[in-house]
């Protein structure tokens, strides 16, 4: 299994551990990434402005040097898979942007690249049932709660990995690992995303009831596939942890993936995190960073 | 051959679109013509005369009335014509309206061209019309309605009470439909089943009501007049002619089930009546969990039986039975709240529907009357309705409103209130749509005197919490986030055609539009008949309706069904196929190309034979001979030919 991989630029700053142990982990499943030779910012956001083609230039431009590349493109982060996924249906569904965006990238490109997530690949390529067959520190039913937000499922006919109101992919891929997976109300509740660059209660409220519903229905560990979900749910609990109350971590779905195929340390790369996520080791019987 | 010709404007319809004077003068050259005239509105009184004088003071042969579609007003002219003392086989209608003018509105000059064409076509076939006289089809007297709800019951009386024999064809053991689930009704607010049962039981006991129930339709064949019909009897295992309705077995049976007249808010046993009022009130054993079946012992209600009704060999029955015509009143259902995935796809356990709502509503219901939510069994002190559920969202359901929620949210709403006053009713809506007698006041008081709060907004997400049931929406007018900690919440969800509606309508060769719901054959002029002559339509199989209107449709087939039984003969059209036997072969092509099974084979003398009764006269078989031994009557292939000459 050969992919082309679409980082983007959040896995190589802030979220590098998410990059790390998603790449780790491949390795060990027998799945090989081949970053594309030249990729762009994505843009971060899809545009919502109709009459506004330029947003899609730079994830246009990743998606022809994907077709170039001739294989099938994977990303990890959410946002990325969003615009990319929507950018694609764009230029398949809409002629005019199309000759417009391609017209100025020079290329003659028509959304014909299959972009993937690598939640995709666990489950429908590889399979959580092989998977489960390939864990060797089972986390034995820490009980974890999935955090989709919204760019991993939205708008559902475009997106299409899941059900937009009960999706179940994240609560399958623990399951696999032998965690429990916590049901709770706000899965799919919006973290407050970009507001958050602002400081002010606005994010940080949001954030903070999707952490305490979680909490409340048992979660002891957070997953999620976005960098800002991430950031947000995490600093969210900042004050509880200066206050040496409990706090939930807030991981990387493959940072999880990686501690229960075996893989060490180096490739978690937690540093960022502001609750320590100590407790993750000892569920999983093994020693690490912080506990 | 002398031909006139009546240009009609339709108002400006089509006077405004094709140059009439222009056309009047393209025809000026042909030969032949008796007459041309115009008028703005020839199918009126003034209109009709027009044509009849002409005919008589001309001495016209042949008519061609350049107006709207045969659809439309053919048999008019016909009659016309006919009244004049012409064979009304020698008129025809050109059409200039739904073939010329709407679609080409904004072309009048191709509009002026193209009427003139089609005139001149149709000039052609007249003159080569034959003089026809309309067959003449016997009619059993005797009519069938499936579905025994609201509409089917009324139908099936109003025929009944007009001396006719009815057989009424349900599915359910008993009938009444939804309505006998219904607790009070909008906008009087009376009890349903005060109004209902003593029509049931009229229906039961009436001498030309023939009453299936457990019963559907299992084949079918025929025509207008002349169906046979095969009726499929499921077996209750209960002899119910000896049975007298003691209910001793209901009381003794060890099995409990959910109950499905109850919606499963309460339980039943494995022989049981749906309830006490039903009609036929007699047993049904569910063979699924009856212990005798599931485990080969314990017959209890055998033993019981005092009468000695109990068969537990008791075997499906066939019925044939034969009618002139037919009613369809199968019903709706609702969109199930399984499907309803941003208000918790029917897992948190205090989302119920609207029907759920009837039943904790009603006196006889599984809480006597109180209302009190399912999970444990608290009265409720925040409620909240939702509108909307699947209906006009195109996205997550369907596009239409299904018309009769806003009613019976408002009604709900006050009912709630009524029984608990210190509780709070809030309705999310995107507008309201009350259009009835009395509808509109009757939402206005629940909404100004009744303390139920309206909130013009949609809920993105119902989800339970700490036992309450919580509900996200917005409040468009205030422009606020609305956070709901209630304790139940109701949802409107859409109607959509009965289960199988689809197939029964495939049965029976009548159409459905796109979610299933029957046919018309004409939105506005003809409502309740179906494309298929003989069969009508009432109620909610046709569109979400209120019991007021599902009565109207009802009465309203039933009059249709009356007039085609005011005589014991009717007549059918005469412009069918024929097999000119010299040429037939009797390969039997033909037999296959028929849609409407109007052909056989004659297999002593090797010949295609037409049942004209059955012949919509399409065309198909004349096509497919390739001995060029079938013709259309007053549509032969010379016809056609020289029609197609007359255009080019
Ligand atoms: C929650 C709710 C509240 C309502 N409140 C009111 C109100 O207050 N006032 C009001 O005017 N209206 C109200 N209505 C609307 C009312 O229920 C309908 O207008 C009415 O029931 C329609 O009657 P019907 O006979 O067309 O259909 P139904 O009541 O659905 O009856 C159809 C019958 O046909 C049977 N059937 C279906 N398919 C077959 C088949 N293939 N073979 C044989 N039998 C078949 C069914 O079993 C059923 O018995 C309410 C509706 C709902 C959902
Ligand atoms: S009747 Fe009212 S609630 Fe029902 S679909 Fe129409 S608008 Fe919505």
């Amino acid at each position: 299994m050969v992919y082309s991989y679409f980082p983007g630029c959040t896995l190589r700053a802030k979220a590098k551990g998410f990059d790390s142990s998603a790449l780790a982990s491949c390795k060990v499943l027998g799945v090989r990434f081949l970053e594309l030779q030249e990729w762009q910012c994505c843009g971060a956001t899809f545009p919502l402005q109709i009459d506004n083609s330029f947003p899609l230039v730079s994830p246009a431009r990743t998606l022809a040097s994907a077709k170039k590349a001739g294989r099938k493109l994977v990303t990890l982060c959410s946002a990325c898979y969003n615009v990319l996924k929507r950018t694609n249906h764009v230029l398949r569904e809409d002629l005019d942007k199309r000759e417009k965006v391609c017209a100025f990238i020079e290329e003659d490109y028509f959304g014909d690249v299959e972009v993937l997530h690598l939640l995709e690949i666990l489950r429908d390529k590889i399979g959580f049932g092989s998977l489960a067959a390939k864990v060797v520190s089972s986390f034995r039913g820490l009980p974890v709660a999935a955090y989709y937000g919204c760019l991993l499922l939205r708008p559902p006919d475009e997106v299409g990995i899941d059900d937009p109101e009960a999706p179940k992919v994240l609560e399958d891929f623990l399951s696999s690992l032998q965690c429990q997976p916590v049901e709770y109300p706000y899965k799919t509740e919006c973290c407050g995303s970009y507001v958050a660059l602002r400081p002010g209660e606005l994010t940080v409220s949001p954030s903070r009831l999707i952490v305490e519903s979680a909490k409340s229905r048992g979660a002891k560990v957070i997953v999620t596939s976005c960098p800002l979900c991430q950031f947000n749910l995490d600093y969210a609990q900042s004050e509880n942890v200066a206050r040496g109350e409990k706090a939930v971590p807030v991981v990387y779905f493959t940072q999880l993936l990686a501690i229960a195929l075996g893989l060490g340390e180096e490739v978690l790369q937690f540093d960022g995190h502001i609750v320590p996520p100590g407790l993750i080791f000892q569920a999983a019987g093994v020693g690490g960073v912080g506990a | 051959m002398k031909t006139g010709v009546f240009i009609c404007h339709c108002g400006l319809n089509i006077g405004g679109v094709v140059d009439i004077p222009k056309v009047l003068e393209s025809l000026s050259d042909y030969d032949s013509l008796g007459y041309v005239t115009d008028y703005r509105y020839m199918c009126s009184d003034p209109g009709q005369q027009l044509i009849k004088d002409a005919i008589r003071d001309k001495g016209l042969t042949g008519v061609v009335v350049a107006a709207c579609s045969p659809a439309m007003h053919e048999s008019t002219f016909r009659r016309v014509a006919e009244v004049a003392g012409l064979n009304p086989f020698r008129c025809e209608m050109a059409n200039i309206r739904e073939q010329c003018s709407w679609p080409h509105r904004g072309e009048p000059e191709k509009a002026t061209e193209k009427a003139s064409a089609i005139i001149r076509a149709s000039l052609e076939k007249v003159r080569r019309n034959l003089e026809l006289s309309s067959l003449s089809i016997p009619v059993t007297r005797q009519a069938l309605v499936i579905g025994g709800g609201i509409a089917g019951m009324q139908a099936a009386l109003d025929i009944a009470d007009a001396g006719y024999k009815v057989t009424l064809v349900e599915r359910l053991p008993y009938i009444g439909g939804h309505m006998a689930q219904l607790s009070e009704t909008f906008p009087t607010l009376d009890c349903s089943q005060c109004i209902l049962t003593p029509k049931s039981s009229e229906v039961g006991s009436h001498p030309n009501i023939d009453l299936f129930t457990n019963s559907e339709i299992h084949a079918i064949s025929g025509y207008v007049g002349n169906f046979n019909v095969t009726i499929r009897r499921r077996t209750s295992y209960v002899n119910w002619d000896v049975c007298n309705g003691c209910g001793l077995c209901m009381e003794k049976c060890p099995v409990k089930r959910d109950s499905d007249f109850e919606l499963g808010l309460a339980k039943t046993k494995a022989v049981s009546i749906a309830f006490p009022q039903a009609v036929p009130n007699r047993p049904v054993i569910d063979s699924e969990v009856c212990r005798h079946f599931t485990h080969g012992k314990c017959g209890v209600c055998e033993k019981v039986c005092p009468v000695g009704a109990i068969d537990f060999e008791q075997e499906d029955t066939f019925v044939d039975v034969k009618t002139g015509a037919i009613i369809v009143a199968t019903g709706y259902d609702l969109h199930p709240k399984t499907k309803v995935g941003e208000y918790g796809y029917g897992v948190v356990k205090d989302v119920i529907d609207g029907l759920e709502f009837e039943r904790l509503n009603s006196a006889s219901g599984p809480t006597q009357g109180e209302i009190r939510r399912p999970s444990d069994g608290k009265i409720p002190k925040e409620i909240v309705f939702i509108q909307c559920v699947g209906s006009r969202d195109e996205e997550n359901g369907y596009p239409y409103c299904s018309k009769i929620c806003c009613m019976y949210t408002a009604k709900h709403a006050r009912l709630y209130k009524h029984k608990v006053p210190d509780g709070q009713p809030y309705v999310f809506y995107m507008d309201i749509r009350a259009g009835g007698k009395g509808y509109e006041e009757f939402v206005q008081r629940t909404i100004e005197e009744e303390g139920v709060l309206y909130l013009r907004g949609r809920v993105s997400r119902v989800f339970e919490e700490n036992g309450k049931t919580v509900v996200f929406g917005v409040d468009t007018l205030s422009n606020k986030k609305v956070e709901i900690y209630g304790d139940m919440v109701v949802l409107a969800t859409a109607i959509i055609p009965s289960h199988g509606q689809t197939n029964l309508a495939r049965l029976l060769k009548i159409s459905t539009d796109e979610w299933g719901f029957l046919s018309e054959a004409h939105p506005k002029l003809r409502p309740v008949e179906s494309l298929t002559r003989g069969i009508y339509i009432a109620g909610c199989a046709q569109a979400p309706k209120d019991i007021p209107d599902s009565v109207t449709q009802a009465g309203s087939a039933a009059a249709k069904v009356l007039a085609l039984f005011s005589s014991d003969t009717l007549s059918h059209t005469p412009e069918v196929a024929f097999v000119d036997e010299e040429l037939c072969r009797g390969c039997g092509l033909c037999i296959e190309a028929c849609a409407y099974d109007a052909r056989t084979l004659d297999v002593r003398r090797g010949l295609a034979v037409v049942n004209e009764v059955l012949c919509e006269g399409c065309g198909a078989c004349q096509v497919a001979c390739p001995s060029g031994a079938t013709f259309q009557r007053n549509m032969d292939t010379a016809q056609v030919m020289s029609m197609i000459d007359a255009v080019i």
